[in-house]
């Protein structure tokens, strides 16, 4: 067998996804055969409201190249308020990082219940064209992560 | 005013109601004023300020001094009386043990800017409310205290006390007109690369002194995120060129919704560091997105980031109004 080298730019993605709906929902996505990208990497949270700005922060900073935070829809969180909390958290964290001149594009906040597989897929399939489109993260990186 | 000052002071120390003062004195030069604690008659006499150029926000102090056998006098200017409303608000402060008394302020010269208009080897430094007499080795200046205001007092936004127990002259007005969302706006209409530049340039100069948490007023957590050794992000101001720009994102994400723009943060900053915009840009999106909101005023007033409503908007708005593209 052959293995292909390629020297095209593989986006690398963190999904932090809410253990109750988007989790689920990316399970049905699997299970019903939906294709969306390796690159993403999900990271299950109780809730999305569990994600603290410092962890995506971080997750930029040990070499994501995007970060998209998915949780139930308004309303349906599983802890009854959770998202709505996530919701302003992450509006004003995304207008500081746009504030301070990194792209906008790289962070993504989306609601996918658990019967959504279809979302699941076609959102990150959107979201890894979009963070290929933009290249690499040279704005937010740790640069002693990069192995060159 | 000072003299007026003393004189309350030590009656309330005469009569044993309050058992310290917390006031301003002359730090390492006679300019540069410092916070201090008196317990006697003398020690007022000999030692207590107020001027032009008592700058330090005596607020955070009554964290410690509240909890001391004894109540403590504090005096307070009208933005430091929103620090200290807020802190009674987190429960910071016993009030009980706190005796405040409201003294006016019609802005405060900010040696910083005196020293960046080019002025060195200074000896000493007056202001008579109108005009500053600086005293160098070279021979007196002069300047009009506007030019020796810091931008937090040009654009003050209030001259009102929001908590006191006794007031020493007139009390002031909420300053409804005040630009100071100019400079936030300025940098919004930049273009990304030029906002990335514009940060880049002032937050490498950060040394991670932790001057501006241990300022602030509300930075009072009994552990903070950074003293974590295991926080992975202990004292790594200088290792890379990110980790600056985090410890400062995540400060100001922290006090966003409970900052009161007191502006301490960038008085204190060595490298001077305008830090108060990051906090601003905070309080702007917050006013914009979720209503006015002004940290402090009201003590009944749940934070914004402490609530939510159903119709909140959704993150990607971002998107669409952000900076310019």
């Amino acid at each position: 067998m052959q293995v292909k080298e390629t020297n095209e730019f593989k986006p690398k993605i963190v999904a932090f996804c809410c253990n109750w709906c988007s989790y689920a929902g990316a399970d049905l996505a699997g299970t019903n055969r939906l294709q969306y990208p390796a690159d993403v990497k999900i990271i299950r949270v109780p809730c999305s409201c569990r994600v603290n700005p410092m962890f995506i922060l971080r997750a930029f900073q040990r070499g994501a190249d995007g970060v998209i935070l998915c949780g139930c829809h308004p309303g349906d969180c599983h802890y009854t308020t959770g998202n709505y909390y996530t919701r302003r958290r992450m509006t004003l964290l995304f207008s500081m990082l746009d504030y301070l001149g990194i792209e906008k594009e790289r962070t993504r906040v989306e609601w996918v219940s658990a019967a959504e597989g279809a979302k699941f897929a076609a959102t990150m399939n959107d979201f890894v064209a979009t963070v290929t489109k933009l290249g690499e993260n040279k704005r937010l990186e740790d640069l002693r992560c990069k192995a060159k | 005013m000072q003299s007026e000052m003393i004189k309350r002071a030590k009656e309330l120390l005469a009569s044993g109601e309050v058992a310290r003062v917390v006031g301003w004195k002359a730090g390492e030069f006679d300019y540069d004023i410092t916070p201090g604690v008196f317990t006697t008659a003398e020690e007022l006499d000999s030692a207590f300020l107020y001027n032009d150029l008592c700058e330090a926000n005596l607020s955070k102090y009554m964290i410690a001094q509240s909890r001391k056998e004894g109540k403590t006098l504090v005096f307070l200017k009208p933005c430091d009386t929103y620090s200290f409303s807020q802190l009674l608000k987190e429960h910071r402060i016993l009030r009980e043990n706190v005796y405040v008394i409201g003294v006016p302020c019609d802005g405060k010269v900010d040696v910083d800017t005196v020293k960046a208009t080019g002025l060195t080897g200074i000896c000493s430094m007056t202001s008579d409310g109108e005009t500053v007499t600086v005293k160098t080795l070279y021979g007196d200046s002069t300047m009009s205290k506007a030019d020796a205001m810091s931008e937090r007092c040009i654009n003050c936004k209030s001259k009102k006390h929001v908590v006191y127990d006794e007031l020493l002259g007139e009390e002031g007005d909420v300053v409804a007109d005040n630009h100071r969302f100019d400079m936030v706006e300025k940098i919004e209409a930049m273009t990304p690369d030029e906002r990335f530049e514009f940060w880049r340039n002032e937050l490498s100069r950060c040394i991670r002194c932790n001057a501006c948490r241990n300022v602030c007023p509300a930075c009072s957590c009994e552990k903070c995120v950074f003293d974590n050794e295991q926080s992975g992000a202990f004292n790594k101001g200088a290792s890379d060129s990110f980790e600056e720009n985090m410890f400062h994102i995540i400060r100001a994400f922290h006090v966003a919704g409970r900052c009161t723009d007191c502006g301490e943060c960038s008085r204190v900053c060595p490298q001077n560091i305008p830090l108060h915009l990051l906090n601003r840009k905070f309080i702007k999106d917050i006013n914009e997105l979720y209503g006015e909101y002004q940290a402090g005023e009201n003590a009944d007033e749940r934070a914004p980031l402490n609530t939510f409503t159903t119709e909140d908007v959704e993150p990607s708005i971002v998107y669409e109004r952000g900076g310019k593209q």
